[in-house]
């Protein structure tokens, strides 16, 4: 029915997602109610769906259940886009979103493109011009922040790796491509157990990829980040100025089976645990003493540390005692710490040259928790010790971790592509053969990094070899 | 000054491999035609390499072939010695190429013009246009005459202001020995078409007689060589070989010591020439490393003792070429008897075109070949064949003739022509063909042949041999799918060819794509009427070689079909020719400025132009969709 460019079914994350709020995961397509039905478990069991009705369920990935959430369909084209659409409200958090978004995809639907739900309305008639110019601009404000998102470092690193890779796609391109349309010419031609090897070698690190996304912290459970200090130096605040000033947090989960509250927040893409210790360890004696060997547990299962301090006031006995045993832990290696210096709005008493934190590789950060200030400079901190200092993104060497569902997706199709480029040359299928499947890796790969011409492949051959005969 | 005698509907301007075309193609549709030309005795002229097809260029011969011109059959009646590139790999890169009788073939394409009905050919030099409201209605003569038509083809070759380089020597001429085209790019340039300046060079030829060709190894064509028209049956031609011989570390010297008067190295030369096909000089500048280039002496005919020394394009002074020639194993002794040079001629920026080869701003004005930056012969005839159609169509108030990139390496061609912004001469390769795999030189009849038919360009008994054809490509596949033979019989025929047994029952079908399996293993060895019919003669020969590919081929061919799917929803979304690309403010000022200029026909011809992002392009849709 769709007049538009794609009749697949896309999915996304329909943002922006309110503090604590609810978010709504978007389908449309043809094929949006029967991913639906795959993953959702309906509390009344009918499983008849009516247009315009919200269904009670849950969404399930296999025997787990993801969250409980509330379903509408939309059957087109009484939907926004026209088409079939299905809108899952979950109980929001980044983390419970994400992982249904990926539910879906796996189940067939894509990754929708920026503004692409707004295209397919406009394109199938349902919003008129004025909202399309809107649209319009929108698509394009949208690429340019996804222009500046990969300039961020955790994509900046993908990108560098996944050129890397691209670029060995071209060379062995151009070597093959040399030999089809230069056969005449008197070069040397290539060994296919060299174009193997060094195909099995792209699809390998791909494949390191793919799995950094499927074990990767960061997506998975988010990074471990645990707020300590003494009673009164602004734990609280501190964290709520990180949840203020991050508009993507998500929400707040009372722990269940756990003992803390944690907070969800995003800081520059990278999803934290944040372990409030704050709450318990102000209370009264008891609970407080319950609190501490709580957080000392908290903070020896934690990935980052925060470790606040109060710039009004000298250092007292206890901020010297946490502060040894947080460059203690930090000595041991497996735990990044940032210091922090809170309340600079105030008078300055602190004399921050007798602890040594200056030593460590990420200096303390000065910020007022209360005037929002120097949240940027902590932000910055945060994500250089997560990729600097302990490397608590496990990298070996130059791993790269992949955090966006449609990097993963175009990853997994450059897989399936290299793979059935090994089997073409184990079955000696001529080079033509093989490029097609090369050509579709770097076409998946271009969907990260942006597009590969025949002209890139026929330019690499004469900068590289001697032509013309 | 009107000359009276005659109004026609199409006027070619050259009477090279593009101008050939177009005529014959024009006359054929039932125009009445004239052809222009400078000489009538270089009508047809091969200026360079003694030779049609090659690499993707085959393609594009079989592709003119099947939409039913003349290129194909000319070779097929003048080629010296043929064959079949590639032939170690898959079907799809195969491409056939042919020595040619320079001379022949020349005479042949002659032949055919002279011998079509409505074509006239006469010998003039074209100095201008005429046009009246956008719309061309003639052509000026250096004579001062001018003659009245309704469409122009011009295809002027590297005649346009040409200007040949030997050493620092220079002089003007249309080729060598020929007058330069005086006149015509200023009047096209006073009708508003940019223009630029390009660059291409040929070799030295040799007197064979001075030649040893007993030092050089030995080049033969096919011992079955293969016509390039599918109406060819065989070829009858005496066939030929070609020699192979290479430069020495002693001519990298001479070429080198001779640099300092290089037309290329001090500046003289100011266009672009082509990067795939260097002069020696380049060769060994950019790569010093490599100490010897293979060079092949390529006859230049049956009747003329020249040899082309291929490999070997050169615009060094005359003393350095005589010098570096004699550096070479065979040729110590050898005498030149034309000097190799370089050539810079003007060209239009083809991105002023359609992909009817229709200039954008003039109705019924055309370019084709080298006007449009293209290099080779192949290229340019199909070009002047798509101009020879879309020219008549347009007479007859027909829709235009557009081929897609997914149908033909003409499409890809014309495609790439339009909204590439070429800045070196342009050459066909088969990895620009994004649908190689489909677009192969065999299966060109297939492709374009009721193309063909429509215009009348292709009879119909060879027309409804094609039919038939395809008919039994078709039933045989089916057949082949339903055909299941015993598993004992199967494995003895696999285990003779030394192939890996069956333990379950397959279908020829399938059993037909694994590695090493072809049909000729099962004919004469499974009795059914199936292999029987597919036995002898030249249709089922062709037949069988088509039933296999496909069959052997599907999950690839099944790839790219996909792709051409994916990308035929955006080829089919048509662009508005006066669609204003400056009123959208979310385009990018560089996307706006290069959509405006080349207006693109189709929502994927905007897509390939370089800068164009895919946010501009879902930008552009939008407001396309509201119209």
């Amino acid at each position: 029915m769709s007049t538009g460019d794609g009749e697949d079914t896309i999915a996304a994350i329909s943002t922006p997602v309110g503090i604590g709020g609810i978010s709504i995961i978007r389908m449309s397509g043809d094929a949006s109610i029967d991913i639906l039905k795959k993953v959702f478990k309906d509390e009344s069991d009918k499983g008849e769906y009516k247009s315009w009705r919200p269904y009670y369920g849950s969404i399930r990935d296999g025997d787990v259940t993801l969250d409980h959430v509330l379903v509408t369909i939309f059957r087109e084209p009484k939907s926004y886009t026209a088409e079939d659409m299905v809108e899952v409200s979950c109980h929001g958090g980044m983390y419970v979103s994400r992982r249904i978004l990926e539910l879906l995809i796996r189940h067939g639907a894509r990754p929708a493109d920026p503004g692409e739900f707004t295209k397919r309305a406009f394109l199938n008639g349902r919003i008129d011009l004025s909202q399309a110019e809107a649209v319009a601009d929108l698509i394009e404000a949208r690429t340019e922040a996804g222009l500046q998102a990969s300039l961020q470092q955790l994509d900046g690193k993908l990108y560098e790796n996944v050129a890397g890779l691209r670029n060995e796609l071209i060379s062995l391109c151009s070597m093959m491509e040399l030999e089809l349309d230069f056969s005449e010419e008197n070069i040397q031609i290539t060994d296919a157990e060299d174009i193997s090897a060094r195909i099995a070698a792209v699809l390998t690190t791909i494949v390191n990829m793919i799995s950094s996304y499927d074990r990767g912290k960061i997506i998975k459970e988010g990074i471990k980040l645990v707020i300590v200090g003494r009673p009164n130096v602004g734990k609280s605040s501190l964290l709520n100025a990180l949840l203020k000033e991050d508009r993507a947090i998500v929400t707040s989960i009372p722990g269940t089976t756990r003992d803390f509250l944690e907070e969800q927040l995003d800081i520059s893409g990278i999803l934290f645990r944040a372990v409030d210790t704050a709450g318990i360890a102000e209370s009264g004696d008891i609970v407080e003493i319950e609190g501490i060997s709580r957080t000392r547990r908290h903070t020896e299962t934690a990935d980052l540390i925060l470790h606040v301090l109060d710039a009004s006031q000298p250092l007292t006995k206890d901020d010297h005692e946490i502060a040894e045993r947080m460059i203690e832990r930090w000595k041991k290696r497996d735990t990044s710490i940032v210091c922090v210096i809170n309340k600079i709005d105030l008078d300055e008493k602190i004399d921050i040259d007798s602890i040594a934190y200056g030593e460590m590789n990420i200096p303390p950060v000065r910020i007022s928790a209360k005037n929002m200030t120097g949240i940027t400079d902590l932000e910055k901190a945060v994500t250089e010790a997560v990729f600097k200092d302990r490397g608590i993104v496990k990298s070996q060497t130059d791993e790269v971790v992949i955090s966006r569902s449609r990097h993963l997706h175009a990853l997994r199709r450059a897989q399936d592509a290299l793979e059935d480029a090994l089997l073409g040359i184990k079955d000696s299928m001529s080079s033509e053969f093989i490029v097609v499947d090369l050509r579709s890796a770097m076409e998946s790969l271009g969907e990260i990094i942006g597009e590969v011409t025949s002209e890139d492949i026929l330019n690499h051959i004469f900068d590289n070899f001697c032509i013309g005969k | 000054m009107i000359l009276a005698n005659k109004k026609y509907d199409v006027a070619v301007v050259g009477g090279g491999h593009a101008g050939c075309e177009a005529a014959l193609a024009s006359a054929r549709m039932g125009m009445k035609t004239v052809l222009f030309t400078m000489d009538i005795s270089t009508v047809a002229k091969m200026p360079c390499n003694p030779a049609i097809g090659g690499l993707a260029k085959g393609h594009l011969v079989r592709e003119i072939d099947a939409l039913g011109g003349e290129m194909g059959k000319a070779i097929d009646d003048t080629g010296i010695q043929f064959r079949m590139l590639n032939r170690s790999k898959g079907p799809a890169v195969w491409s056939p190429r042919a020595q040619a009788d320079k001379l022949q073939y020349a005479l042949r394409m002659l032949k055919a013009l002279e011998g079509q009905n409505n074509l006239d050919i006469k010998q003039s030099m074209v100095v201008g246009i005429n046009t009246k409201e956008k719309r061309v209605t003639g052509v000026k003569l250096f004579t001062g005459a001018e003659i009245d038509c309704r469409a122009v083809v011009l295809t002027t070759g590297t005649f346009l202001n040409g200007l040949i380089h030997i050493g620092l020597f220079q002089y003007a001429a249309g080729r060598d020995g020929e007058f330069p085209a005086i006149g015509l790019t200023e009047d096209l340039v006073s009708h508003g078409f940019a223009t630029g300046r390009l660059k291409t060079g040929t070799p030295p030829r040799i007197d064979g007689s001075t030649v040893d060709l007993n030092v050089m190894e030995i080049q033969n064509g096919d011992e079955d060589p293969r016509p390039f028209s599918y109406q060819t049956e065989k070829i009858r031609q005496e066939q030929v070989p070609c020699y192979l011989t290479k430069t020495t570390e002693e001519t990298h010297r001479i070429i080198r010591s001779g640099l300092d008067r290089s037309p290329l190295y001090t500046g003289k030369i100011i266009g672009v020439g082509p990067r795939y096909c260097p002069s020696v000089e380049v060769k060994i500048v950019r790569f010093p490393d490599k100490t010897s280039h293979q060079l092949y002496l390529e006859p230049e005919g049956l009747y003329t003792n020249e040899y082309y020394l291929n490999g070997f394009a050169t615009s060094l002074s005359e003393d350095v070429q005589l010098k570096a020639v004699r550096s070479v194993a065979g040729l110590e002794n050898a005498e030149l008897t034309r000097l190799g040079y370089a050539i810079e001629y003007d060209y239009f920026y083809p991105s002023q075109l359609n992909t009817t080869m229709e200039t954008k701003d003039i109705d019924l004005l055309y370019f084709a070949g080298q006007i449009n930056g293209t290099s080779g012969y192949e290229e340019a005839a199909a070009q002047g064949m798509i101009a020879g159609i879309n020219a008549s169509l347009k007479i007859e108030g027909k829709d235009p003739f557009v081929l897609k990139r997914s149908e033909a390496y003409i499409g890809v061609l014309t495609d790439d022509l339009v909204t590439k912004e070429i800045r070196e001469p342009y050459r066909m390769f088969t990895s620009l063909a994004e649908h190689r795999l489909s677009l192969r030189q065999d299966n060109a009849d297939m492709r374009l042949m009721d193309y063909g038919r429509e215009f009348g360009l292709i009879d119909k008994d060879t027309h409804a041999y094609f039919v038939e054809k395809r008919g039994l490509i078709t039933q045989y596949i089916e057949e082949l799918k339903r055909l299941r033979p015993e598993i004992s019989e199967l494995n003895r025929i696999l285990n003779r060819a030394e192939l890996a047994g069956l333990s379950e029952k397959e279908s020829i079908y399938r059993l037909l794509k694994r590695p090493g399996v072809t049909i000729d293993l099962f004919m004469d060895r499974i009795d059914h009427p199936l292999f029987s019919g597919m036995g002898g003669g030249t249709l089922m020969a062709s037949v069988r070689n088509q039933v296999e590919i496909d069959i052997k081929y599907e999950g690839y061919l099944n790839k790219q079909r996909q792709q051409i799917e994916k990308m035929r929803r955006m080829e089919d979304y048509l662009i508005p020719e006066e669609f204003n690309y400056e009123a959208i403010s979310s385009l990018s000022a560089e996307s706006s400025e290069k959509l405006q200029r080349i207006r693109p026909r189709s929502v994927a011809q905007a897509s390939r132009i370089a800068g164009v992002s895919p946010s501009d392009i879902a930008v552009l849709l939008v407001h396309l969709k509201k119209r």
